[in-house]
């Protein structure tokens, strides 16, 4: 109830409006009441008279009401259509951008479908409430209450019956709403775990296309939806015996007034008059009472979904710049990139050990320190905490001497550009994908990108087009140029970039150059491809500090190598963490540190540490023994 | 506002409808609908009652006034009561009716419901890899949320009032003509514009609620994808542009709705416009007919009354309409995947697999195969044959983008070849039932995707009949076991939880647990071991040693260290095989393996 309420902000900026149509609404149920009274004054009257003129100018009022009518009805849905539709897309926006900036940890901890069906099955349920249910909701009481007075006011005993009625009609209510309210809950929520299967069946799919296992997936599938239908059912057999009451109080209403009606006409202390009055006005509260079955039911719907919405939105923004806010494009200054890690510790929020302890780390402006560890050990979670995707639970973490919660959260981002090891390309074209690390321009400040795919590089515009293939050329001939591939002009340091990654080949081959529409609305590309362009992405622009998470682990030998020393060259002057899995990554570092169990073991050069150390012999692949034994096993 | 967006060039299939897609959608609810038939009948007639129950109910009031009171007041109370009885019961049968109705109608919306989820997904598990790859997983959604939704709105809302409303109309009507023609012929007059207007609200509606359901999808699609790319979203700080894509999407979607309701206002208010001049029409017509003798008062009294209950229920047929019209452009999108025919589809009458020789594995054979993703595209393979006898362990290697990875899905049966036949043991794949392949061939890639659930769940994904000590064996031989015993809910720890989040390299031991349990003849790993540091390599490469006894293999990987326990080494180069021979033959001679052999040793410390 709370929950709905809290939307009373967005009703009352529009409020003006929302009480016309509810004037409207109540006006239109008001006019069903009044042609009915002009038509039995015109039959009783001129017509029953044989005055054909004089039933003209009552006919001609009927006529009035009826145009009126018609009118207050188009008018009433025309009006509510654009503000509940944009309120819709209003809290939805709101919800997509809170979500956008709660921490990664809290993301993980909501599975994906649950957020989709709030954002859509919940927000198109309260537009529809707040359309059409709301209004009758606070209509039919009205009426029916109106009723009520007028029955008492025709006589006490009718008030009597009507109180008595209201009683068991509370009462059943009271009683229902709870069960219902229940259900309701359960089949939403299921609603995101439909919502969250079908995606991971179809993102899976290629796992359960290898192992066969499409029919175990439907099965669950079926499980899940089994359970809605359940809840939904639940739901239809509480209403039905809301709609039972709904129709039963009523008629039982009507009943007793017709009895008492008629004894009182019998015993002479009642008029005709009064009881056809009563009976009409009975039958008439029939419709609003009937209706309040249905609109009960879509209340707790909506209370339910109300609910679900601000469970989301009210999920804590727990990285934020020091006042708690976070400022959208703050420019960076310069800095050094001295990264110092201090008595860090991490620890997920439902864990009870430290996945990270006791880490403390020097790493010098410009230099390359390499992460080396068992899977497992907590490489990843080292790496997020640097561009604060998650924040250290204890001890700091400083860039420069300041610490990183001192930052502003995406001056901080700017600086320290990341390459994840499962790389997430975004739909859009290459050049924006790569072109999104820079630093300092923002990408839709590229010459190139304004004239090339303007809608799409602008992507404020909400208009763009998605076009791939032959017939986007027609963008211009600055475009082609540019698209496929020159290492001077407006693309130069996208080019450069994807040179480093060695990525500049596939992507000139790519149908569109720069062009290309990839991510997961574009083109498919291979896992190693996509990993290259993540790479571009992060070593474009020459950032501060560098975050690479195993960077290169899809990427053949041969490509390795060359990004290797690409990179080697070009980012000398970058503070970079990388983590390896293999030794031509490690020795590429200045530095290595050694991650066992959470905690640094041993740093030193690569090849001190294969000297000295035999765990990083180890992993490095380069214990003689352990390549034999698995000669041994063979034969 | 903005115009609507013109649907993306490079997917027909999944973006544009053919023209006649709304008989097929009208189909596919007349196919939902056939199999419970009986039921429905049911329902109708329970409708049926309750609505002539409601209509009976005044009758008897009228009866209690007229007949029964005066008979009461002159001593006679029989009539009276009897009329208060049967007002009380045809409310209690109406009640009963309705009770009953809500009840039917609940089941059978959901079993509707139930069957076309499960078909959908059925389908879309069904769909081959070209159609995946094209579509989106966001699009996909969409289709069983938001478009399921529309047509939960209609069948579990519309169906019922529909059902009443044409009940009550078509009673009315011969009541109607009954009582006086001419006056019948007026009120059916309004039936005239009421067509024109139907059909004009039709159009208006449906290009609108077409329209809601492409841009609700494309709203979806990029919550999706933010979602799930929440990391990169973050560090590169692409929330402004995410939110100016989705509010300019989402712009779209509010204005087909509002272009929708607006057609909802139009028919709405014009059809009680109509119905309102009809009423006009008749009290004029009926008055004149009165008054000149034609007709008597009480047939126009009760004609009037009966009117506007003829009228009444177009309100109700006006929302059941609405709700359809946003149900069948749901149902559109639903008939087009449905409509989707995978090119890689069962047999229809599946061949059996030879009787498996314990402990050899199953022989492979290329004939004659040459592979091309478009029919118009380049060739990815040039025509090829390549025999693997059984229990052979084979290397593929080469430059990214040989085409090593497409191979082994012609092998996989995730692509089926342009020409030639890919064969197991002689039996072509694309004739073996689907169940059968995959539990003689069970391949891993480097993607290692995890579903919500158990460790033990997500393992069992490669035998879902696997007991529990068979789940810790394939666990502990591929060193996953130590880990897992770590977590507090050990193997019952939930993947999605926090304290159970795998690393990319613990995902992907996962997968070979996963291969391990299916126990499968032949064995194909596409860089499957790209995420792991060199021990846990080293450990999977021993077990495999043990494991790859007596099967077949053939193993992609960048890192040559898999040639080690190689007994055929293929280098693959544009397409094609370059060089075939055992690993020894290959590392000494003057070949590309040779090279790529020795960098592959100079990378190493």
């Amino acid at each position: 109830m709370r929950s709905l309420w809290r939307f009373w902000p967005d009703v009352r900026a529009r409020l003006g409006v929302y009480l016309f149509i509810f004037v409207l609404t109540l006006g239109s149920m008001g006019i069903a009441l009044l042609v009915p009274m002009i038509t039995g004054w015109i039959v009783d009257g001129p017509i029953a008279r044989g005055d054909f003129a004089g039933m003209l100018a009552p006919l001609a009022l009927i006529l009035l009401i009826g145009i009126a009518e018609a009118a207050a009805v188009w008018l009433r849905r025309r009006l509510i259509a654009p503000i509940t539709s944009r309120w819709e897309v209003l809290w939805r926006e709101r919800l997509y951008d809170r979500l956008q900036y709660v921490a990664v940890g809290v993301h993980d901890a909501w599975p994906a479908g649950q957020l989709l069906s709030r954002a859509v099955n919940d927000l198109s349920q309260l537009r529809r409430f707040f359309a059409f249910g709301l209004q009758f909701l606070i209509a039919s009481p009205l009426i029916v209450l109106g009723g009520g007075i007028i029955l008492a006011s025709l006589h006490p005993y009718f008030g009597i019956i009507a109180i008595a009625a209201a009683v068991p009609t509370v009462t059943a209510i009271a009683v229902l709403e709870r069960r219902y309210r229940l259900a309701s809950r359960s089949a939403q929520d299921t609603m995101g775990e439909i919502a969250t299967d079908v995606e991971e069946a179809v993102q899976g799919i290629r796992i359960l296309k290898a192992f066969g296992r499409s029919p175990w997936a439907a099965q669950r599938f079926r499980a899940l939806s089994e359970r809605l239908r359940g809840f939904e059912l639940t739901k239809a057999y509480v209403d039905s015996w809301m709609f039972d009451a709904a129709i039963m109080i009523p008629v039982l209403a009507l009943t007793a007034i017709l009895a008492v009606g008629t004894w009182g006409v019998i015993g002479g202390w009642m008029t005709v008059g009064q009881v056809i009055a009563a009976l009409t006005v009975t039958m008439f509260l029939r419709m609003p009472i009937e209706m309040v079955g249905f609109l009960l039911a879509d209340f707790l719907m909506s209370v339910t979904a109300a609910n679900r919405y601000w469970e989301v939105m009210d999920l804590p923004l727990d990285i934020t710049d020091p006042d708690g806010e976070i400022s959208e494009d703050p420019q960076p200054h310069s800095y050094a990139g001295h990264i110092r890690f201090d008595a860090v510790e991490y620890r997920f929020a439902d864990a009870e050990e430290p996945i990270l302890a006791h880490i403390d780390l020097d790493i010098a402006p410009g230099e390359t320190l390499a992460l080396v560890g068992a899977t497992g050990t907590g490489k990843t979670a080292l790496a997020a905490l640097l561009p604060r995707l998650q924040d250290v639970t204890a001890g700091s973490i400083t860039l420069d001497g300041a610490d990183l919660r001192d930052f502003r959260i995406n001056e901080l981002r700017r600086i320290v550009s990341v390459a994840f090891e499962d790389p997430v390309l975004f739909s859009t074209t290459v050049r924006e994908n790569v072109a999104m690390g820079l630093k300092h321009a923002d990408v839709r400040a590229l010459p190139a990108a304004e004239t090339g795919t303007s809608g799409r590089a602008a992507g404020a515009s909400g208009t763009e087009t998605a076009t791939s293939g032959p017939e986007s050329g027609t963008s211009g001939p600055a475009t082609s140029t540019s698209g496929l591939g020159d290492a001077h002009g407006p693309d130069a340091e996208v080019w450069e970039a994807l040179e480093i990654a060695a990525a500049a080949d596939f992507v000139r081959r790519l149908p569109d150059g720069l062009n290309t529409e990839v991510g997961e609305q574009g083109l498919s590309l291979s896992g190693g491809q996509r990993q290259r362009l993540a790479l571009a992405r992060a070593v474009i622009g020459k950032p501060r500090v560098l975050v690479l998470d195993d960077p290169l682990s899809a990427v053949d030998v041969d490509t390795e190598d060359r990004v290797q020393t690409a990179l080697r060259r070009v980012l000398g002057d970058s503070t970079t963490l990388v983590i390896a899995h293999r030794p031509s990554t490690a020795a590429l570092a200045d530095r290595v540190a050694v991650l066992e169990g959470g905690r640094i073991t041993d740093t030193g050069t690569h090849d001190e540490l294969l000297a000295r150390n035999r765990h990083y012999r180890d992993l490095m692949g380069a214990s003689s023994h352990a390549a034999a034994e698995t000669e041994e096993v063979r034969r | 506002m903005s115009p609507a967006q013109p649907d993306r060039a490079d997917d027909p299939e999944i973006e544009e409808l053919p023209p006649d897609i709304s008989r097929r959608a009208r189909r596919l609810l007349a196919s939902l609908i056939r199999p419970h038939l009986a039921l429905a009948v049911v329902l109708i007639v329970s409708i049926t009652v309750g609505g002539i129950m409601s209509v009976a109910g005044p009758f008897f009031v009228a009866r209690a006034i007229d007949d029964g009171l005066p008979a009461a007041v002159g001593g006679d109370t029989g009539p009276l009561v009897v009329a208060i009885a049967a007002v009380a019961l045809t409310g209690v049968a109406d009640a009963a009716a309705t009770w009953l109705s809500i009840r039917l109608n609940g089941r059978l919306s959901q079993k509707i419901l139930f069957d076309l989820r499960g078909r959908l997904f059925t389908h879309v598990q069904r769909l081959d890899l070209r159609y995946h790859e094209r579509s989106t997983s966001g699009r996909l959604v969409s289709r069983q949320t938001s478009d399921m939704e529309s047509v939960q709105q209609f069948v579990s809302q519309a169906l019922n009032g529909m059902v009443l409303s044409l009940l009550t109309m078509s009673a009315i009507a011969v009541t109607l003509v009954v009582m006086n023609v001419p006056l019948a012929l007026v009120a059916f007059a309004g039936f005239i514009p009421l067509v024109f207007l139907t059909v004009y609200a039709h159009r208006q509606q449906r290009s609108a609620y077409r329209r809601t359901r492409t841009s609700i999808a494309r709203v979806i699609v990029q919550f999706v994808e933010t979602m799930g790319g929440i990391r990169a979203v973050q560090s590169f700080r692409r929330q402004r542009p995410g939110l100016e894509r989705l509010t300019g999407e989402d712009a779209v979607y509010a204005q087909a709705n509002t272009d929708a309701l607006h057609g909802v206002a139009t028919f709405a208010g014009g059809t009680r416009l109509i119905g309102n001049l009809s009423q006009t029409g008749i009290i004029l017509l009926g008055g004149w007919l009165v008054i000149n003798g034609y007709t008597q008062l009480g047939v126009l009294a009760a004609f009037l009354l009966y009117l506007r209950r003829f009228y009444g229920p177009l309100d109700e047929l006006v929302q059941s309409f609405s709700l359809y019209q946003s149900a069948s452009a749901a149902l559109e999108k639903i008939t087009a995947v449905l409509d989707a025919e995978p090119d890689v589809d069962a047999p229809a009458d599946p061949q059996p697999l030879p009787e498996q020789r314990t402990g050899t594995g199953r022989s492979i054979s290329f004939e004659d195969v040459s592979f091309a993703y478009d029919s118009e595209g380049p060739e990815v393979l040039p025509t090829f044959d390549l025999e693997i006898p059984a229990g052979q362990i084979v290397a593929v290697v080469g430059a990214t983008g040989a085409g090593k990875s497409t191979l082994v899905k012609l092998l996989t049966r995730m692509y089926d070849p342009s020409t030639g036949a890919v064969r197991l043991d002689g039996v072509d794949v694309r004739k073996l039932a689907d169940a059968r392949l995959r539990e003689s061939l069970v391949m891993v890639t480097q993607e290692s995707y995890l579903f919500s659930g158990t460790i033990a769940d997500n393992i069992r994904i490669g035998n879902p009949d696997a007991t529990d000590a068979q789940v810790l064996a394939a666990a502990e031989a591929v060193g996953l076991d130590p880990y897992v015993r770590s977590l507090p809910e050990g193997y019952d720890t939930d993947v999605k939880k926090r304290g159970g989040r795998l690393s990319s390299g613990q995902r992907q031991l996962v997968s070979f647990a996963r291969v391990f349990l299916a126990d499968p003849d032949v064995i194909v790993l596409d860089e499957a071991t790209a995420h792991l540091d060199i021990p846990s390599e080293r450990l999977i490469q021993q077990a495999l040693a043990r494991v790859l006894e007596g099967r077949t293999a053939i193993i992609i990987a960048h890192r040559l260290s898999t040639v080690e326990i190689a007994d055929r080494v293929l280098v693959m180069d544009a397409g094609r095989v370059v060089e075939d021979g055992t690993p020894a033959e290959l590392i000494h001679g003057n070949s590309r393996f040779g090279r790529m052999y020795s960098a592959w040793q100079d990378s190493l410390a």
